[in-house]
């Protein structure tokens, strides 16, 4: 182990540098975020995962946000265990008839301000599922949504863009907002 | 000993059924099948409904024979297997609930999938209108002094699919785990029925996002069955280049989460870049960094150039110089041995049974992989060893997928020096004719079965994707009996198991 140890810290570092937050997804959330939310969250999010009947590929990609690569705990964003715990809800697939309960309440028990970013083409709009009798549709039929992350499965860059326009704008705000 | 098909004295159906034999066979001949299934001949590889009948998918495993057997239920009735052999259990509750049919004499008649919250029943069947309230579920009870229960999910800690477990534990010692599946249920089926076969290629490569390539695979060669294509030579090498990929990738991920479990960060975070590594390169040589939708019926949407090639040489060399010092790390380190070592065993004679497949089977002696036993091209010219181990713990699987990794990077030299040139897809063509195909093929977490009937445009009349998990979920339950609950997350990690792709 000390071997491996030792050649972490003098190896080249492998994190990549931030991607430009996605100027489309900030105009997004500019109208999302209030002033209040702004002050009280600072530059840090913690974010509660909430699968709510997806294929599971989203979920292979956020888990990568957590590698050297993209390493998100850099920028203040973090994963929490409980909806309690969290500022941000991110959640993907369409959401089941079966899971619709469990989000409602899971949505029910974060505390206020909160922000729910739907993750995936299937949590935009219940993607190839909708229609079904087992699927309810998108994440925003069943509680708000604040901001879209699209893609099947969203690639982690894709993903650290929406996260890092949703950090700035609780940060900083932005032009249009209120 | 009769062979398994003369076993299934009964009419051939009058579709073709490719490239396995389908019979349609009377109660009597089922009820033996059932007892031989019981008494362990056979290997049940799947069980599922139809429009009034019943289907099982058999597999001697000694001879590498499948056959499907086929029970016409006219009154909407079959007489319930899981009453004799138990991995048909939540297989024939599901029929159950989609199709309407009654498995006379079934021991458990809760809902499965169905948490009547679908606002329809027996969706696939009769449909007929339902409240939708949602139904109470009636756990198992598990009673004695001092037992309390502890109720986990749907919503996880982590980052994972939704699932209920619910514990009842002594002090820290698991007496008993049920586990409530089904909320990632989205009516796969019941939207592959009537697609084109483009569409449901996409619902197939959807079914598990982990498994995408293998379903694709499973699929496609259900289709191309059916369809009686010949698929360019070069297509199936690729193909089986990007099932190696998507093994390693996963293998390589999972490594380091089940020492993550273990609170050993470190295995993580190197894994993790592995991992990442073999995604980057699938984006730049496939187009998509988990594959998606890169294998359809016919071959394959991409080729591989040169340049890819010498990309993947590199990765290949870099990953064989570091997961060594992996290994090494994970076999010197008491502390994670620890946790690892006789935690959540399970025997062989359950794996066995439930015809367990993938790594959790062949760490518990169960040698089984059908790139060997059922070999689909390329695999039946490539040389590559199926690794077993016996102690069926958490370690043991550990270990089968360290040397899974091994075997698939050598794979993947054979596979760069020997793919043939040439075209990499046909168009498929509807042949005029109801025909049905069947495909057994082997994922990174075990044998997926595809099993489909096409109509006479070319469209799926139906179609059904059994994933491996449904004969290992319930193996979970017998292995956490007995261990502290703080291993269940270890154990859990160690199986694996796909919510999405047993909701389906
Ligand atoms: S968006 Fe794609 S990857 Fe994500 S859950 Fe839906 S099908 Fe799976």
């Amino acid at each position: 182990m000390r071997k491996l140890l030792f050649e972490s810290l003098i190896k080249p570092v492998l994190t990549e540098t931030q991607p430009d937050p996605d100027l489309a997804m900030c105009a997004e959330l500019a109208t999302a975020l209030g002033q209040s939310a702004r002050q009280r969250l600072g530059r840090s999010l913690a974010i509660r995962e909430i699968d709510a009947g997806s294929c599971n590929g989203c979920e292979l990609e956020i888990h990568a946000l957590n590698n050297a690569f993209y390493d998100i705990e850099r920028f203040g964003l973090r994963f929490v265990a409980s909806p309690r715990h969290a500022d941000v809800l991110l959640v993907t697939g369409p959401v089941t008839r079966n899971m619709r309960e469990a989000l409602e309440r899971t949505y029910n028990a974060t505390p206020a301000p909160k922000w729910v970013v739907a993750v995936g083409d299937c949590a935009a709009d219940g993607g190839c599922f909708a229609g079904s009798y087992a699927v309810v549709g998108g994440v925003a039929a069943v509680v708000p949504v604040d901001l879209h992350i699209g893609g099947c499965p969203p690639s982690p860059e894709t993903l650290l863009k929406g996260l890092l326009a949703l950090i700035q704008d609780a940060a900083h705000g932005s032009a249009s907002s209120p | 000993m009769p062979s398994l098909i003369e076993a299934l004295a009964g009419a051939a159906p009058s579709n073709g059924h490719y490239p396995w034999p389908r019979r349609v066979v009377d109660e009597r001949t089922w009820s033996v099948l059932v007892g031989q299934l019981g008494e362990g001949r056979w290997t049940l590889a799947g069980l599922w409904g139809d429009a009034g009948a019943v289907h099982m998918a058999l597999l001697d495993t000694g001879r590498g024979e499948l056959a499907v057997a086929t029970l016409a239920c006219p009154d909407g009735r079959f007489p319930s297997i899981a009453r004799h052999h138990a991995p048909a259990h939540r297989l024939e509750r599901t029929i159950s609930e989609l199709f309407g049919l009654e498995p006379v004499g079934d021991p458990d008649d809760r809902r499965w999938l169905d948490h009547g919250r679908w606002g329809v029943r027996h969706p696939l069947g009769a449909c007929s209108e339902a409240d939708g309230e949602g139904a109470s579920y009636a756990f198992l009870a598990a009673e004695g002094e001092g037992l309390h229960q502890i109720a986990v999910g749907p919503v996880h800690a982590g980052t994972i699919e939704p699932g209920h477990f619910r514990f009842t534990a002594n002090g820290e010692t698991v007496v008993r785990l049920e586990e409530r599946l089904g909320y990632a249920h989205k009516g796969v089926e019941s939207l592959m029925a009537g697609a084109s076969l483009e569409r449901a290629a996409h619902l197939a490569a959807r079914t598990s996002g982990d498994s995408t390539v293998a379903y694709s695979i499973a699929y496609s060669r259900a289709v191309e069955a059916a369809l009686g294509i010949e698929v360019p030579e070069r297509a199936h090498w690729l193909r089986a280049l990007m099932a190696e990929f998507e093994r390693i990738a996963n293998h390589l991920g999972d490594f380091g989460a089940v020492c993550n479990d273990a609170a050993f960060a470190l295995m993580h975070a190197h894994t993790a870049v592995l991992r990442e590594r073999v995604l980057r390169l699938s984006k730049s040589c496939f187009g998509h960094r988990l594959m998606m939708d890169k294998i359809m019926p016919g071959g394959v949407a991409v080729d591989l150039d040169g340049s890819g090639a010498e990309d993947i040489r590199s990765l290949l060399a870099t990953i064989r110089e570091t997961f060594p010092q992996l290994i090494d790390l994970y076999d010197e380190t008491a502390s994670l041995q620890d946790r690892t070592v006789g935690t959540g065993t399970l025997t062989h004679a359950l794996a066995h049974q439930y015809g367990c497949g993938g790594y959790i089977g062949r760490a518990s002696g169960r040698s089984f992989d059908t790139r060997r036993d059922f070999a689909y091209p390329p695999y039946d010219s490539l040389r590559f060893d199926v690794p077993l181990f016996q102690d069926g713990d958490v370690n043991a699987r550990v270990w089968v997928r360290i040397r899974e990794v091994e075997q698939s990077l050598g794979l993947i030299d054979q596979i760069l020096s020997g793919m043939p040139p040439g075209e990499i897809s046909v168009a498929p063509r509807p042949t005029g004719k109801i025909s049905e195909g069947v495909s057994l093929v082997e994922g990174f977490r075990g044998d997926i079965l595809c099993w489909l009937r096409l109509d006479s445009g070319g469209a799926v009349a139906r179609c059904h994707l059994r994933d491996p998990s449904w004969f290992q979920w319930p193996l979970l339950e017998a292995v956490i009996e007995g261990n502290i609950v703080a291993d269940f997350p270890l154990c859990n990690k160690s199986f694996n198991c796909s919510y999405s792709g047993h909701d389906l």
